[in-house]
């Protein structure tokens, strides 16, 4: 039992990330009607953004501490951080400590501007274009972009610690009253997990009760008759893809200290959320951020030691899997409507 | 002629004598001068040319023709060399057995691959290969690592059984096609040229001459109008008494045994076969190469994959040293910027330049090389009275709107 | 006994009863029109008839043989053919090839691979789609592609690739919606000579009803799912039930 949660909860973070991201692409396609290959390196610049902003609470310059002394005796040369020098230590220690969640700020309207440029400047020339073209034309966008992340950032993985306060594990277990040690959970992915449910909410409540989502809603069920009734529909997708990206980005930003930003991890995360988003149902909301969790926790128990001595490497394999099967015996998805991209 | 039309026999001997001459051909510069670096004759990059030639020749039947997007052909070539690599392991070092192996091998994983994906169209399509792919990818490079050698690769070993030719000796035989080994060939020196005979590159270039003429003779027949007709109005398919999923899955299984072909003559020029020629990025080149030279057309895929393998090769050699010697010419501040802007494009950054050339390509120039051409010529014949003809050549890369929109 | 029976087809769409105890029976070699107010029923009829729908109830005869839950391309190589109310032609495709594939069809059923041989060598094929572009005056468009064929032209293009398959019945879904006057005479006149030229069964969806009465041997009224009346159009004309139908009760 005890084992079972532990793989549950382990499946909760990456489900976490291959919802939102399926989201985000489901929100671009069932408004704009574009399949967007570029939508998983808008999570790698997400988790960039953390990046950036760690290593910019960090840049320092040396300085020569008179009151200490190294091994041989002489003044002791020390890094002080610029934020450290300007807002005191205490401010610039909390500031480097707490520049994962502080990327938030940075992230929002970074991915925003990126969001609303790709729309305005590429995808909205592609509306009227076959399937195929948006497809390739965002796949081109993928490969550029993440090429310019590794110019910019190498190609090695950076890591990218949390703050100290959620840094370790905690003993999960004992709190749910099995023996201590069974479930030991580190911090983090809670946090990610609670996260990622208040971004899923708030979309949610954001298409239900605005009338900008009702708009929304109404378009993806039928563009055409939305666009007759005299709304501009054209301004309001723009602002979806910019949330979209919004999403993505932080979905990548908070996933940075779990693991390592890589300059390829988006289209990693692209080709799973892809699977997601068709097992979930192509157009469901609910079906995309189902579809995540469910397979996130599926991949989680395939990475199950005793999984793995059973069939080897199936972990690598499961979602894929799964996702033909599903298609197999419910070619819609799980909560696909019919008739939707079925042309 | 070989039951082509003029037109089409034209086309097929224009590219036949490119494909002889070759050597002479991509080798304009002579050795000495500092052009020489844009020299394409070498046995290497041309077996390269015909091979990708063969790859995107075969996903045009499926993209081209049909419209259904794979986003996942690099898993039939990796397919293809890892059947081609055992043939020779268990059998024999001559390629035939291996080259077979790899068509066919590839044919049925195709056929398995076709049957799922195409149970959904458009997107979904497009998603279900790719992510075969990603899968075929993961099993090559960690789950079947006993077939495939996983990272490292798999390659000819001394202790392979080699059924047929022994495993006598102690070194590993060179593959061969009946004793002539891929790697015979000569060189003829003529002036300041050097001029290279290769016999994996004119092997490899005879299987591409025969893929293309059937690829030809499946535009011009029945079949082929099939796939059209699927491209154009399943619907109305539908209502006229056809059906359209199997024309469409036999179009994905031949267009699968061509990446097979071009996996097993990888690993015919060079035995080694890795995961990584089935990467996502491998299905993206072979999609590029077929919109670049032109989607539809015979002559295009050709074309986009010379083009493709060309730059790669010109680009990921340059360095920063051979980019300061071509701005040579600009004041000392401009260089440093120019070098350090093109620095970004060449060696590693091939990748960006690639992406680049997708997207403009599919901006700018959706039906391709062949269109471009084509739309130069227009011009050139501008006074004369418009021609409508059949047009055979170019099958609508244009982007038509949806039916009904 | 018609080579069309409709017997009991009932449909219901959530608490919508589209379709309410249809019966018909369609006379071989006869020119039939369904016509009737919007929201009737006259399209899930005819995608009953094609397979398209598979009604609740009843049973949907072609010469004896049940047409229900089989595919279009089968229900296709029985006999039906069908003409859209927007043209469904191949518009990738050049005006010959679009005859030419319906040909095939006929000959070699829903699937065939002929990959190798050159589709003009197929010397039969070849003179039936040009015997057929003859007789609906395209030959000279017959190398355009068909999408830059004007409306009408496409229509024709549509009935074409429909007759050359020789089919017994020919369901035409409103077969001249959107058409200008000229437009749709000529369609008339188009159908009229189709029909004097072969023993062909058509079934006519129908909104205008000079269509309707310069073409149709009898008529089907139908309303809110069911045949209100059958009859020749000398009848129809007047009737009070049908004028009821089309102009409410106030009439």
């Amino acid at each position: 039992m005890d084992a079972i949660i532990l793989q549950v909860l382990n499946g909760l973070d990456k489900g976490s990330a291959y919802a939102l991201i399926a989201l985000g692409l489901t929100l671009i396609f069932g408004t704009l009607g574009v399949v967007n290959f570029a939508h998983g390196v808008l999570f790698a610049l997400g988790a960039f953004c953390a990046v950036t902003l760690q290593a910019f609470f960090s840049a320092s310059f040396s300085t020569v501490d008179e009151s200490r002394t190294d091994f041989l005796g002489n003044p002791l040369k020390v890094e002080v951080p610029y934020v450290e020098a300007w807002f005191g230590e205490t401010v610039g220690g909390v500031l480097i400590d707490w520049s994962v969640p502080l990327a938030i700020l940075l992230a929002i309207p970074v991915m925003a501007v990126v969001g609303i440029v790709m729309e305005r400047g590429l995808i909205k020339h592609f509306y009227k274009r076959p399937h195929a073209d948006q497809i390739l034309v965002t796949f081109g966008l993928a490969i550029v972009l993440q090429q310019i992340i590794k110019y910019f950032f190498g190609a090695n993985p950076i890591p990218v610690p949390a703050p100290d306060a959620f840094r370790g594990s905690f003993d999960f277990g004992v709190m749910l009253g099995f023996d201590p040690f069974t479930i030991i959970y580190p911090y983090w992915r809670l946090v990610y997990f609670g996260f990622a449910a208040v971004i899923i909410g708030g979309i949610f409540a954001f298409l239900r009760f605005t009338t900008f989502g009702m708009v929304v809603r109404a378009g993806m069920a039928d563009r055409e008759t939305v666009g007759l009734l005299g709304i501009n529909i054209d301004r309001r997708f723009t602002i979806m893809f910019g949330l979209a990206a919004v999403v993505a980005g932080l979905a990548g930003v908070m996933y940075a200290p779990i693991v390592a930003p890589n300059y390829d991890m988006g289209m990693n995360f692209l080709v799973l959320s892809f699977v997601v988003v068709v097992v979930g149902g192509m157009g469901s909301l609910p079906g995309a951020v189902l579809a995540g969790f469910l397979l996130g926790i599926i991949e989680s128990f395939a990475s199950m030691g005793a999984v793995i001595a059973l069939i080897p490497g199936i972990n690598q394999v499961i979602i894929y899997l799964v996702a033909i099967i599903v298609l197999l015996v419910r070619p819609r998805g799980l909560m696909g409507r019919k008739g939707v991209m079925e042309d | 002629m070989l039951g082509l039309n003029r037109k089409d026999l034209t086309l097929f001997l224009v590219v036949l004598g490119l494909v002889v001459f070759a050597p002479f051909l991509l080798n304009p510069f002579p050795d000495a001068s500092g052009l020489a670096r844009f020299n394409a004759g070498y046995p290497d990059l041309m077996q390269r040319f015909v091979i990708f030639g063969i790859f995107a020749i075969g996903f045009n039947i499926l993209f081209g023709l049909t419209g259904y997007l794979s986003f996942g052909h690099a898993a039939f070539l990796g397919i293809g060399s890892y059947a081609g690599v055992w043939m020779m392991k268990l059998l024999t070092v001559n390629i035939v057995p291996a080259i077979i192996a790899s068509t066919v091998i590839a044919g049925l994983a195709s056929l398995v691959i076709g049957f799922i994906c195409l149970r959904r169209s458009g997107i979904y399509f497009s998603i279900l290969t790719l992510a075969f792919a990603q899968m075929s990818f993961a099993l090559a490079y960690s789950v079947l690592t006993p077939i495939t050698a996983g990272e490292s690769g798999l390659q000819l070993s001394l202790s392979d059984p080699r059924i047929l030719d022994g495993a006598a000796g102690n070194s590993i035989p060179a593959v061969n096609f009946f004793g002539i080994t891929m790697r015979d060939g000569f060189d003829w020196a003529m002036g300041g040229w050097v001029f290279t005979f290769n016999f994996g590159y004119y092997f490899c270039a005879t299987l591409m001459l025969v893929a293309f003429y059937l690829s030809i003779r499946i535009f011009r027949s029945p079949f082929g109008m099939m796939l059209r007709a699927v491209k154009s109005n399943q619907q109305r398919m539908n209502y006229t008494g056809l059906n359209p999923k199997p024309y469409t899955l036999a179009a994905f299984v031949i267009s699968g045994m061509y990446a097979g072909l071009a996996g097993g003559l990888m690993v015919a020029v060079d035995p080694l076969a890795g995961a990584d020629r089935m990467f996502w990025t491998a299905s993206g080149e072979v999609v590029l190469m077929t919109i670049l030279g032109g989607a539809g057309t015979l002559i295009g895929p050709v074309l986009g994959a010379g083009m493709i393998k060309y730059f790669e090769n010109i680009f990921s050699r340059l360095n920063e040293r051979d980019l300061n010697a071509m701005f040579d010419f600009l004041p000392d501040g401009l260089q440093g910027a120019a070098v350090a802007v093109a620095q970004m494009f060449v060696g590693d950054g091939w990748l960006l330049t690639l992406g680049l050339m997708f997207m403009l390509v599919v901006i700018f120039l959706p039906g391709g090389l062949v269109e471009g051409g084509q739309r130069i010529a227009r011009l050139f014949r501008r006074k004369r009275p418009a021609r409508r003809g059949p047009d055979s050549d170019r099958r609508s890369p244009q982007p038509s709107p949806h039916p009904g929109e | 006994m018609g080579i069309l029976e409709v017997k009991d087809v009932n449909k219901r769409f959530g608490g919508l009863q589209a379709l309410g105890n249809v019966n018909l029976s369609i006379a071989e070699n006869s020119v039939h029109a369904i016509i009737g107010p919007n929201g009737a029923g006259k399209s899930t009829l005819l995608n009953c008839l094609v397979g398209k729908l598979i009604p609740d109830t009843g049973s949907v005869l072609f010469d004896g043989q049940s047409v229900l839950g089989r595919k279009a391309h089968e229900i296709n190589q029985m006999g039906i053919s069908r003409v859209f109310q927007t043209p469904e032609i191949f518009g990738d495709l050049t005006v010959f090839e679009n005859v030419m594939i319906p040909c095939l069809a006929k000959r070699d059923g829903p699937f065939r691979m002929h990959a190798y041989e050159h589709m003009m060598d197929e010397a039969d094929i070849v003179a039936q789609a040009a015997a057929m572009l003859d007789e609906v005056n395209m030959t000279d468009k017959r190398d355009m592609h068909a999408a830059s064929l004007s409306r009408g032209d496409k229509r024709r293009l549509e009935m074409a690739m429909c007759l050359v398959q020789q089919p017994r019945l020919l369901l035409l879904d409103e077969p001249t919606a959107g058409m200008a006057r000229a437009d749709t005479n000529n369609t008339i006149e188009l159908l009229r000579q189709i029909k004097q030229s072969r023993p062909i069964t058509m079934v006519i969806i129908e909104h205008d009803m000079h269509v309707v009465f310069s073409l149709a041997e009898r008529i089907t009224v139908l309303a809110q799912g069911s045949p209100l009346v059958e009859d020749v159009p000398e009848n129809i004309k007047g009737h009070p039930k049908v004028q009821e139908a089309y102009l409410g009760h106030a009439a």
